[in-house]
């Protein structure tokens, strides 16, 4: 069902929250006069290229910059040497923080210059300053690197071994971390009480985000003022200014981080990567401004990757069919440093989410951390979560097909009641609201399940091979309480902050922490404050991205926006609210307790002809010629919104494909999501992120995977050889909704950024192994290429006794 | 290095800049010429992003070396509207919730008005095979499939407004502009 757009003037202010009116932003970016920030053209700018390592793994021998200092417009060229030296700013160590502790956590040292090692193919090993973006390409071209290549190692399992080279003298055995969650005990008991169990081995394999615009820096210092600015691309400004600030030692007073437009971001802009922080850095040591924007190559070898996950997992059933015991062991790559937020996403995200949708009595979840020879591993849209969703929705069917049950039905019967909630998981969250039918019941409607089965049975009489797929997931956002996030080793707060202000003629500017890069915030934050202060939508505007604007912020990431960015904005104009009935009943000459508040009207109660606007509130307000006694001028509020719990969105998605046994290839008849992400700002938007989370999920499932050779090389470094899905690629997609609102947040809102991504992959391999069943073929890793495909099939049919579903040899076994 | 005199006529409007022979359309469109609504995403002549039409023809301007395009009209983002009317194709993506971050938004619709001037009725299939040189990685295509559709038919039903032809001017670079009966 596609959601009709609406024009805003032909909605009313009583109805603009949760209209889908067309955004705001676009005239701006269909014109060409948004500004990203490689837009951005100062005088006396200065291009900033970095020299990276070609291998996986090596000691620096020797790094010679003569010839590139002598080429033509070359400003400069610095190694880790320089920026230690007396004269350039800033003092050692240098280190790119991480921030999110575990009690077991190894944190190595990650030098934003290699400091006589590098561990990735793309680690920075100096940078070059020149007049021009050609001139300092070739001249980094030109500095001559030799290296002593030691052994790499890109497998976390191997990594893992005690036979691989260790990566950081200080994390034996490249162990990252060791973290558990659950009751191991209970869940042994559960699976000694079982009467049937299923399990599967599995890789998440690594990706990468691939965001259209790469990143980009630009700096600028004045030094009359010691003001640094930094405009870069970036999903959470201030973190990036409080991480920045640190690491090069400028006050985080007089710095300031602005994010411009920015081209996605999907988890790659909120890190805190060396090469921003260089540029400003080489900023401060010339005087002028710098600017980096990397090339795509760059961006391949260096933005952080998402997943790189092996399990093993299972699950125990009772004769009934009612799951009671779930367990994994997961080891998970984290690349061959700890990026910014690293340590909670195969942890926190992961492990938390373990009990899906269903009511399951005992689950123990078991990771360790590895490091490895490949860009450090962090946040990609989803984190954690579309990881667990897998697990579980893979095992899900895998127990339904061992219990010979339906995998609709067997997850049906499993599903937290909805007379259950809040529900407390056994993996320590509890679920804030939720009716897991609907959406399956919608969902096999969209499908028409009953007659895909007859239509499955005719199709395989003809051999053609169908199959349906079910993703039940669940996901997490608005990460919070801080006091939690603190307990669980956030070295942040995860709140958000925000400031409503009417200005003297009734208008209102909102600004808010939270940094949008697409999501379309300055439509939906407007229609969030038009509604609560009651004024024209076109009378609000919002003001995001940029330190010296915002009292304080967190950004944009893990879908928070709207359930913690928003509520907070909802807060403050209650703030504004509070004040302005106060200064109208003193104006009305009644008692503030008389005076309601209705569309933007405050009136005295049972004397409607009485009223006055909040926008000559506001007028009233400035002119502070009549104020009511001790209170201050001026009309706008700040606040800092903690949220009480997370928030957990909701759904069901599911695919039919067609299979080709001959040719491996894979075609979608039908891609049904229905999701419940609680009450809707704004319909239009919410599709448009669950097409694009499902079209990553796609991409996940069929086409996309980081391959590294065995000295860390990356193989797929190019648009040519990593396969973004193009549109051909990604299914016409069903979209529906069910409405479930959150009790904890003010606006029943949840949260939509990631949950395409999350639900999609495993409603494809469930698909797909479904359709080959008849082949005995239960899994097949992803990306599920028709090589892939061909094979599983080829290796079932030679295989001896290959119809057991449960053979785990039927699974291509090329990874 | 060695460098060249060249004229760019962009939008209408004649620039004379000195390039170096290797520097890339896509670069002297923003970088010289301050023409940024033109992204890069690749430099590989992969992504799209980078979209401009040279004399009338889509191509990508990060695989066109500036020198290569001496003399030539190009149409960049900046020139679809005309004036404060927008082409069928930028009401139609704001429509249809057809971008997001807006990236690859200049380089699908330059793409797009290409695909409906070869083919003005073209079903959801063929548009998408038309954008296969363009990539998006935050909308999933579907919206820009509508919002392609869409822009079809309001640049048919204009066509039929002005009585069923369309501009046959080789020097506006994009007959399809006639959507509102107004050619520049
Ligand atoms: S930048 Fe030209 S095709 Fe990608
Ligand atoms: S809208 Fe972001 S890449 Fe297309």
């Amino acid at each position: 069902m596609t959601i009709e757009s609406v024009d805003p003037d032909d909605v009313t202010a009583a109805d603009i929250l949760g209209s889908a009116i067309e955004r705001r932003e676009d005239p701006a970016l269909i014109t060409g006069d948004a500004e990203y920030t490689d837009d951005i053209q100062l005088a006396d700018m200065a291009h900033m290229s970095v020299v990276r390592s070609q291998y996986g793994h090596a000691r620096i021998e020797d790094v010679d910059t003569s010839e590139a200092e002598a080429m033509d417009g070359v400003v400069g060229v610095y190694t880790h040497d320089d920026l230690a030296r007396e004269d350039t700013p800033g003092e050692a160590p240098f280190n790119l923080p991480v921030g999110w502790l575990l009690p077991s956590l190894n944190d190595v040292d990650h030098p934003i210059l290699a400091d006589g090692k590098v561990r990735y193919q793309g680690d920075a090993i100096a940078i070059v300053v020149a007049e021009q973006r050609y001139q300092a390409a070739d001249a980094a071209g030109a500095v001559d690197v030799s290296y002593e290549r030691l052994d790499a190692v890109t497998d976390p399992d191997e990594a893992l071994s005690g036979d691989a080279r260790q990566l950081h003298a200080d994390a034996d055995d490249n162990v990252a971390f060791d973290w558990e969650i659950g009751d191991a005990e209970k869940t042994a008991a559960a699976f000694e009480d079982a009467s049937h169990t299923a399990s599967i081995e599995l890789t998440n394999q690594l990706v990468i985000p691939n965001a259209m615009e790469p990143r980009a820096a630009v700096a600028d210092y004045h030094p009359g003022t010691d003001e640094l600015e930094v405009f870069m691309t970036s999903q959470n400004p201030h973190l990036h200014r409080l991480l920045m600030s640190g690491v090069i030692g400028h006050p985080e007073h007089k710095l300031r981080v602005k994010a411009p437009e920015v081209g996605g971001g999907f988890g790659s802009k909120i890190h805190h990567y060396a090469d921003e922080t260089l540029v400003a850095w080489c900023s401060k040591l010339l005087d002028r401004p710098v600017k980096w924007t990397a090339t795509r190559s760059e961006t391949y070898q260096t933005d952080a990757l998402g997943r790189g996950h092996e399990t093993e997992a299972e699950i125990a059933m009772d004769d009934d069919g009612d799951v009671i015991g779930l367990r994994v062991d997961t080891r998970a790559n984290l690349g061959a440093y700890l990026s910014t937020f690293a340590p909670a996403v195969p942890t926190y995200l992961y492990g938390t989410l373990l009990s899906g949708q269903y009511d399951i009595p005992a689950i123990h979840g078991h990771v360790t951390g590895a490091f490895t020879n490949v860009p450090p591993v962090d946040a990609y849209r989803g984190a954690g979560r579309p990881e667990a969703s897998f697990v579980v929705e893979r095992l899900m069917n895998r127990a339904a097909h061992e219990m010979g049950m339906d995998p609709a039905e067997f997850r049906r019967r499993n599903f937290v009641p909805d007379e259950a909630f809040p529900y407390e998981t056994q993996v320590a969250v509890v679920y804030d609201s939720g009716e897991y039918e609907k959406p399956m019941d919608e969902a096999l409607d969209l499908l028409d399940y009953e007659d895909f089965r007859d239509r499955q049975k005719e199709a395989r009489e003809e051999g053609r091979y169908l199959g349906v797929g079910f993703s039940c997931y669940i996901e997490a956002c608005g990460l919070a309480p801080s006091e939690l996030a603190g307990q669980l080793g956030a070295q942040a707060g995860l709140w958000e902050s925000s400031l409503v202000r009417f200005h003297p003629s009734g208008t209102v500017t909102a600004f808010c922490g939270t940094s949008g890069h697409g999501q379309g915030h300055a439509t939906t934050y407007a229609q969030i404050v038009a509604n609560e202060l009651g004024v024209d939508y076109d009378d609000v505007e919002i003001v995001e991205g940029d330190t010296d604007e915002i009292p304080h912020g967190m950004g944009t990431y893990g879908s928070r926006s709207a359930a913690v960015g928003g509520s907070s904005l909802v807060k403050s104009a209650r703030k504004v609210v509070d004040k302005a009935r106060e200064i109208a009943a003193h104006s009305l000459e009644a008692d503030p307790d008389d005076v309601e508040f209705e569309n933007g009207e405050f009136r005295i109660v049972g004397a409607p002809d009485r009223s006055i606007g909040i926008q000559s509130v506001a007028e009233q307000a400035y002119l502070a010629h009549d104020m009511p006694d001790d209170m201050e001028p001026g009309l706008e509020a700040t606040s800092f919104y903690d949220p009480d719990n997370f928030v957990f969105p909701f759904g069901t998605h599911a695919a039919i494909v067609e299979v080709d046994p001959e040719t491996g290839e894979i075609e979608f008849e039908k891609y049904v999501a229905v999701d419940d992400v609680g009450n809707q700002i704004n319909p239009k938007i919410v599709e448009g992120q669950i097409h694009g989370g499902v079209a990553q999920g796609v991409g996940q499932a069929l086409y996309e995977g980081a391959e590294y050779d065995d000295n860390g090389t990356l193989l797929t470094g190019s648009m040519q050889d990593y396969a973004v899905p193009k549109a051909e690629h990604v299914p016409e997609m069903d979209t529906a909704s069910t409405v479930t609102p959150s009790p904890h947040n003010p606006l029943g809102v949840k949260g939509v950024g990631e949950a395409g991504t999350i639900a999609a992959p495993q409603a494809i391999v469930n698909a797909v192994t479904d359709a080959l069943e008849p082949f005995g073929v239960d899994h097949i890793e992803m990306p599920m290429t028709p090589e892939r495909v061909w094979r599983a099939v080829d290796a079932s049919a030679t295989a001896d006794g290959g119809h057991d579903p449960e053979d785990g040899t039927a699974d291509g076994g090329d990874r | 290095m060695t460098e060249h005199d060249i004229t760019l006529t962009v939008n209408g409007t004649e620039h004379d800049l000195t390039v170096e022979a290797r520097t890339l359309l896509a670069h002297a469109l923003r970088d010289e010429l301050g023409y940024t609504g033109t992204n890069i995403g690749c430099e590989s002549s992969l992504c799209g992003a980078c979209t401009v039409h040279l004399d009338g023809e889509a191509v990508k301007s990060c695989t066109a070396l500036a020198v290569q395009a001496d003399g030539a009209e190009i149409r960049t983002v900046e020139g679809l509207a005309d004036g404060d009317e927008l082409h069928a194709i930028q009401r139609a993506f704001q429509e249809e919730h057809g971008l997001q971050c807006g990236y690859c938004t200049p380089g699908m619709m330059m793409t797009s008005v290409e695909l409906l001037k070869e083919n003005p009725n073209p079903t959801r299939e063929e548009i998408r095979e038309g954008l296969e040189g363009n990539l998006c990685r935050c909308t999933g295509y579907q919206n820009i499939v509508n919002a392609v559709e869409n822009a079809a038919e309001s640049l048919r039903s204009g066509a039929v407004a002005d009585g069923g032809t369309v501009a046959d001017d080789p020097t506006a670079d994009d007959p399809t502009t006639t959507d509102g009966g107004e050619s520049k």
